[in-house]
């Protein structure tokens, strides 16, 4: 009975997070994006510099009309923003937010870390064939070519990491940066390789071809309104927060840090990233799909093996 | 009416009214191959569609990413203005004139003007043409600032289109203070302006100039032109070879982006600008890059045209004595301007009476959309709208 309270009031706890996490980040990014562009962001809807502005969000999505496209496959459209939101929620399991502070502690966890992920793609393609829109499909087949090609560099460049710390488990991973110091300085390409690829797993500007908003109007979800609209911007801003806490993980030392407890560090440091990938986000035009692809094959891809290869001769001569 | 013996004018009558492509002729490439599988997919652009500038539609057919044909649909926009100053005094043509190319209204009303005035004989006080040329300049700085802040958001980059937004903002305030109004300012009178400009507003109008040469451009320059992305997206995009710029009428910054050299302000002076120094940028390849390039380059030339009119700006009248009815002589003249986009043209017929005959607009973005199937065939989608943002597309002009 205990374990099943315990459980329960976890997945309550990671659900509240998901939820909290989008509204702090949609409303930073908001923030921060308008600073960039010499603006101030949203200030008027209420509380201190506008924090507000998300709950008004929110209660407009939710007032929205539950509009279905005529000739949408129905199952696969009203699936797909479920479907993209699970993943993005089931990978809070394995991050060691602290140093006893984690969901469970898997053997296995960054390989279960990069399955549950890839599975974000699921959900991507049935909204794009789900919604009878030639868009949305246009949308989806560029998401499904730009991750698929970025899953295969971001999980290489992993692994340079696992190498070092001799384990899959994070914990020990974080742990073995108490001995070597931060993965990032032995393991600096592997970090820039993974920063790119993550970027381009999430979709993002210079990446966000699936989405982008000058040639597909909205990508996958463009006939998404209203709440379901909402999902995708959970889970986007959700695997925002995974994915920089990942990379905290491998390379920045994790919950490690002088002073603070180890979850208040690895919630900054994670937040630290998400605040790049903002800053890259509002700076940066989009690039073309060949381009993306010749990117990802031609100079991710080689150099993250390459990586590999130095990597493993270091630990053939040490 | 014209020497041809062809009418000038379309008097109703489908029996001259050519077959024109609509948008059921679109399926120009079949979509479905010969052996009934379908392989390509027809996708309309537009007319409502984040990146189309106003309503141009295109109907695009793709296989995949790759563009195999355009089609530009236009007329969304059309608001029969040549058919309607048949009807107008003279003088009522030039504010109406505005709405035809509103990003750069001031172009219009000179170029009208300038025919009107041709027609009927009519002096402008030199203090006046000075002035036409700064405000044309004005124009054509604050067009092309638009132009970076819109060609930004068409490849994806949002925040240059805020910080173009700070400049243009600060020179419509300018244009407010100097004409009364921000966008459609019917500033231009036959024979001359409106009112004059006070010393104050010139010392603003030369802090602009400063603030935009010596802040703006380099800012412009490192947040987007520079960038690597950005010339990866552009460089041998869209490229046009001297011969088809030509051929298909291309002008302005389009058509300089191949190397030639035309520009109506030194080809073919009008106002006073033989009296101003300035070069006219070119590039080399013709893509889309060399024409954004041309038309940055462009904004420092019309600075320092902007300076030189400061400098030289007699003093006098604006506005010469005209009667309020105009009933010019029988006869034709075409009168080309520069505008921020190419040749803006006003072919203007009098026969005697105090109304136009006819009156034929030469809109350059009209000319530019023709070439889109010929740049954009063989591209990504992306390429696309790299490609009709190089025109600096206003569909007002182009529908009219």
């Amino acid at each position: 009975m205990n374990i099943l309270l315990a459980a329960i009031l976890k997945v309550i706890g990671v659900l509240m997070f998901v939820g909290l996490n989008a509204y702090i980040l949609i409303w930073g990014e908001r923030k921060v994006s308008g600073h960039i562009q010499r603006r101030i962001g949203p200030i008027r809807v209420g509380g201190p510099s506008g924090i507000m502005q998300s709950a008004a969000d929110i209660l407009k999505l939710m007032s929205k009309e539950d509009f279905v496209p005529s000739g949408a496959d129905w199952w696969l459209w009203v699936l797909a923003p479920v479907v993209s939101v699970a993943p993005a929620v089931l990978v809070y399991l394995v991050l060691p937010i602290g140093r006893t502070l984690v969901l469970r502690n898997l053997n296995v966890g960054l390989v279960f870390f990069s399955s549950v992920s890839s599975f974000t793609l699921l959900g991507i393609f049935m909204a794009g064939w789900g919604s009878n829109n030639k868009y949305s499909l246009l949308g989806a087949m560029r998401a499904g070519a730009q991750l698929f090609s970025y899953e295969i560099p971001l999980i290489l460049s992993t692994i340079g990491v696992v190498m070092l710390a001799g384990s899959l488990t994070l914990q020990r991973i974080v742990a073995a940066q108490t001995h070597y110091g931060w993965f990032i300085f032995p393991q600096i390409v592997g970090f820039i390789v993974f920063f790119v690829a993550s970027v381009a797993e999430l979709n993002r500007t210079p990446f966000d071809l699936a989405e982008a908003e000058s040639e597909l109007v909205a990508g996958y979800f463009t006939e998404y309104s209203g709440m379901r609209w909402a999902m995708f911007a959970i889970a986007e801003y959700s695997n925002l927060f995974t994915l920089s806490a990942l990379g905290v993980t491998l390379f920045l030392g994790g919950w490690h840090g002088p002073l603070l407890p180890g979850w208040v560090w690895f919630v900054l440091k994670s937040y630290f990233l998400v605040f790049v990938g903002i800053w890259i986000r509002w700076t940066l035009p989009r690039v073309r799909i060949d381009q993306l692809m010749d990117l990802g094959w031609k100079f991710l891809f080689p150099v993250s093996v390459l990586n590999l290869l130095g990597t493993g001769l270091y630990l053939m001569v040490r | 009416m014209s020497d041809s013996g062809r009418p000038v004018r379309v008097e109703a009558g489908p029996a001259l009214a050519p077959h024109l492509p609509t948008s059921n002729d679109a399926g120009v490439v079949p979509t479905i191959g010969p052996d009934g599988e379908r392989k390509l997919m027809t996708i309309n652009l537009g007319p409502q569609h984040p990146s189309t500038h106003g309503v141009l539609r295109l109907i695009v057919t793709v296989d995949g990413e790759q563009i195999v044909h355009v089609v530009p649909d236009i007329g969304y926009l059309h608001r029969n203005f040549e058919k309607i100053v048949e009807r107008w005094s003279y003088p009522g043509i030039v504010p109406f004139s505005d709405r035809n190319d509103y990003i750069a209204a001031i172009t219009n009303e000179v170029a009208v003007a300038l025919a009107i005035e041709k027609l009927a004989g009519i002096e402008v006080p030199p203090r006046a043409v000075h002035l036409r040329v700064l405000f044309s300049e004005l124009q054509r700085i604050l067009s092309h600032i638009l132009f970076y802040g819109t060609y930004g958001l068409d490849l994806g980059a949002f925040t240059p289109f805020l910080y173009a937004f700070r400049e243009r903002e600060w020179g419509y305030t300018l244009m407010e203070k100097a004409t009364g109004a921000r966008m459609l300012y019917a500033y231009n009178r036959v024979g001359g302006l409106r009112n004059d400009v006070s010393d104050e507003w010139l010392a603003d109008l030369a802090k602009f100039l400063d603030f935009v040469e010596h802040k703006a451009m380099p800012e412009y320059m490192g947040l987007l032109i520079d960038n690597e992305i950005f010339r990866e997206r552009t460089i041998g995009v869209g490229k046009l070879t001297q011969e088809q710029a030509i051929a298909w009428g291309a002008a302005g910054p389009v058509l300089r982006a191949t190397g030639i050299p035309w520009d109506l302000r030194k080809n073919a002076p009008y106002l006073c600008y033989d009296q101003f120094e300035f070069d006219v940028p070119v590039g080399t390849n013709g893509d889309v890059y060399d024409s954004t390039m041309v038309r940055m380059r462009e904004i420092l030339e019309s600075v320092r045209i902007i300076r030189q009119v400061l400098k030289t700006l007699p003093n006098g009248p604006v506005l010469a004595k005209v009667r309020p009815t105009l009933s010019p002589a029988a006869g034709d003249y075409y009168s080309r301007v520069e505008g921020p986009r190419g040749e803006v043209g006003v072919f203007l017929i009098s026969d005697g009476t105090t109304k136009p005959y006819r009156l034929k607009w030469r809109a350059p973005t009209f000319c530019h959309l023709q070439l889109t199937p010929l740049m954009a065939a063989g591209g990504k989608i992306a390429d696309l709208i790299a490609v009709v943002g190089s025109y600096d597309v206003i569909m007002g002009e182009c529908d009219r």
